[in-house]
C-alpha cells in the first residue's frame, strides 16, 4: 500500500496517474479465520480496522454481499453530530465525533470531515425553552453546545426563512459547531485500505447465506462463496439484521423502513451548516460538490425495498422550499432509499445476539453513519475481548427485558 | 402513490393508512405470572420479515383495523380482510 500525500499526488501527476495501485486486494475467502464480520459497509470495516489497530487482531474477514458502502452507508445525507440527550448516547456519540476528527489523519485516507456546524431549529417560545434545556444537557454531557437566537440564526445560515408569514417561524436554534458532514464513500474505502493493509481481507460479492451454529455456538458462516469458520462472528448488516437474526434464530425487536434522501443539482455555495427544522422533519446541508442534500423522517411504510416513494417525497421537499423558498426553484438530481433497522427506543444495539460467538452492531436506524467510527470500536472490542466497552454496555440486546431503555426519538427532535 | 384497499371502504390512497403492529403477537395472560422475557417478546420484539408479511393497519378515516397481507419488498398487496375475518 503506497503512503498518500500531497507529495505523492504530485509525483503522480508526473506519471499521470499510472503508479498508483488498487486500495485494497481482493483475496479469496480463507476456509477459517479468527473473526469473521458480516457486512461491507462503514461499520463492518470500520470494526476490521479496529480490530487490527486496538486489539492487534489480524487474521479477519469482512464479508459483503455486493460492493463496499453500496448499503446506507453509500445512502445517508453524510451529517456527523453528538447532539444528543442522554448522558449514554452522548458518551458514544461523541467519541464517534471525536474518533471522525482524526480519521483522515489515522487511515491516512481523507475522509473530508468538515466541521461546518449544525443548527437544531426552535419555532416558538415553548420549544426555545425545549432548546434551552436539550442545550443544558449536552453541555452537561461535555458536549459543546449554543444558543442562538434569531439573530444569531440568520447569520449562521442567511438562506433560511425568516418571514414572519413562515409557517412555522424561526425563534432561534441550538448550535453545534463540531458537527458536520463526511465523505460517505471515502469513509468506507478509508477503512477497507487500512484494514486491507494491516493483514484483514475485505471480500466483496460473498453472500452469507447462513449461520453455523454448533452446540449452541456460531463457528462460522455459509456463504455463496463456499463455508467459511469462524472464532467469533459480527454482524453489521443494518436493515437485513432481521434476515440475519432468522438464520441464527435468535429475535431482535427491529422493523426495517426505507429512510430517503435528496440531492440537488450543483449549485454555487449558499448553505453553511446543517440545518434541522423539526416541525418540518427535514434537514439540509450542501455538499463539497454543492448539490443540496436533503433528508427527513422515516417513511411509514416497513419496508426492505430499497427505493424512494412519492409522499415522502412530497412531505420533505414541501418543507425544504419553506425552510429554503430561495432555493425551490433548483432541480433535483438524485433521490434514493436505504433500508433502515429501527428500534423501540431509536437507539443502537451493540453486544452479543444471544448465541454463543456472534456480536451484533445494529439498530442505528436513520443514525448510522456519525456512528461508523464507534460502532466499529466497540464492535472490535467485544469481539476481541467477549465482553461490553463502557460506552457499549447501556446499548446491549438486554435492555428491552430490563427496561433501561436509552429512548432518543424525542430529544433529537426528528424520527430517527 | 400506492392504492391500499379497505375492507370496508374500498381502494384509497396509502396515506390515508397506519401501520399498527404485525399479526399474531397476541398479549401474555397478565392474570398468571409473566415472566421478563415473555413480556419483553410481547412489547418489542418483531418478526421483520422480507417478503410475505401479515400485518394489522388501521384505515384512519373509518379508524377500522383490519389484515393487510403483502409483500416488504415489492410493496405489492395481496389481500386485505377484516379482523374477525380468517385468512383464505
Amino acid at each position: 500500500m503506497s503512503h498518500y500525500s500531497a507529495w505523492s499526488v504530485f509525483l503522480e501527476g508526473l506519471r499521470a496517474g499510472k503508479g498508483w495501485g488498487k486500495a485494497w486486494r481482493s483475496p479469496k475467502p480463507k476456509s477459517a479465520y479468527d473473526v469473521v464480520i458480516i457486512g461491507g459497509g462503514g461499520h463492518g470495516l470500520a470494526t476490521a480496522y479496529y480490530l487490527t489497530k486496538n486489539h492487534g487482531v489480524k487474521n479477519v474477514a469482512v464479508l459483503e454481499k455486493g460492493w463496499l458502502g453500496g448499503g446506507n452507508t453509500g445512502r445517508n445525507t453524510t451529517a456527523i453530530r453528538s447532539n444528543y440527550f442522554y448522558p449514554e448516547s452522548a458518551a458514544l456519540y461523541d467519541k464517534s465525533v471525536q474518533l471522525y476528527e482524526g480519521l483522515s489523519r489515522d487511515l491516512n485516507y481523507n475522509v473530508m470531515f468538515s466541521q461546518r456546524g449544525m443548527i437544531v431549529c426552535a419555532h416558538s417560545e415553548p420549544e426555545m425553552e425545549m432548546a434551552a434545556r436539550q442545550c443544558n444537557a449536552m453541555q452537561l454531557n461535555g458536549v459543546d453546545a449554543e444558543m442562538l437566537d434569531a439573530d444569531q440564526v440568520r447569520r449562521f445560515e442567511p438562506a433560511l426563512n425568516f418571514s414572519p408569514s413562515m409557517r412555522y417561524p424561526i425563534h432561534g436554534a441550538v448550535l453545534q459547531k463540531r458537527a458536520g458532514t463526511g465523505r460517505q464513500d471515502a469513509v468506507a474505502w478509508g477503512f477497507a485500505r487500512a484494514a486491507d493493509a494491516a493483514g484483514g481481507d475485505i471480500i466483496q460479492n460473498c453472500e452469507v447465506t447462513d449461520l453455523i451454529i454448533e452446540g449452541g455456538r456460531c463457528t462460522g458462516v455459509n456463504t455463496s462463496a463456499g463455508e467459511i469458520k469462524a472464532g467469533v462472528v459480527g454482524a453489521a448488516v443494518a436493515g437485513h439484521s432481521s434476515v440475519l437474526a432468522q438464520m441464527g434464530g435468535y429475535e431482535l425487536p427491529i422493523t426495517s423502513y426505507v429512510l430517503q434522501a435528496f440531492v440537488s443539482e450543483p449549485i454555487k455555495p449558499v448553505l453553511n451548516g446543517v440545518t434541522l427544522c423539526p416541525p418540518f422533519g427535514t434537514y439540509a446541508s450542501q455538499s463539497d460538490k454543492g448539490g443540496l442534500v436533503i433528508g427527513g423522517g422515516l417513511d411509514r411504510v416497513p419496508s426492505y425495498g430499497q427505493r424512494g416513494n412519492m409522499p415522502m417525497q412530497e412531505a420533505v421537499l414541501s418543507a425544504f422550499c419553506e425552510m429554503f423558498p430561495s432555493l425551490a426553484k433548483v432541480k433535483l438530481l438524485r433521490h434514493w432509499g436505504g433500508i433502515v433497522d429501527v428500534t423501540p427506543d431509536s437507539s443502537p444495539i451493540i453486544g452479543p445476539s444471544g448465541v454463543e460467538g456472534l456480536y451484533l452492531n445494529c439498530g442505528w436506524g436513520t443514525g448510522g453513519f456519525k456512528a461508523i467510527p464507534v460502532g466499529g470500536y466497540l464492535l472490535a472490542y467485544l469481539l476481541a475481548t467477549g465482553s461490553h466497552h463502557s460506552l457499549s454496555r447501556p446499548f446491549g440486546l438486554d435492555r428491552f427485558e430490563t427496561g433501561r431503555l436509552i429512548d432518543e426519538a424525542a430529544s433529537s427532535g426528528i424520527a430517527h | 402513490m400506492q392504492i391500499f384497499p379497505c375492507p370496508f371502504c374500498g381502494d384509497r390512497n396509502e396515506t390515508e393508512f397506519h401501520f399498527a403492529g404485525e399479526l399474531g403477537n397476541v398479549r401474555p395472560d397478565t392474570t398468571g405470572d409473566i415472566s421478563a422475557a415473555e413480556w419483553s417478546t410481547y412489547l418489542f420484539t418483531q418478526r421483520n420479515e422480507k417478503g410475505a408479511v401479515h400485518e394489522v393497519w388501521m384505515h384512519t378515516p373509518c379508524a377500522e383495523l383490519f389484515v393487510l397481507e403483502r409483500d416488504s419488498v415489492s410493496m405489492e398487496v395481496t389481500g386485505s380482510r377484516a379482523l374477525r375475518e380468517t385468512a383464505k
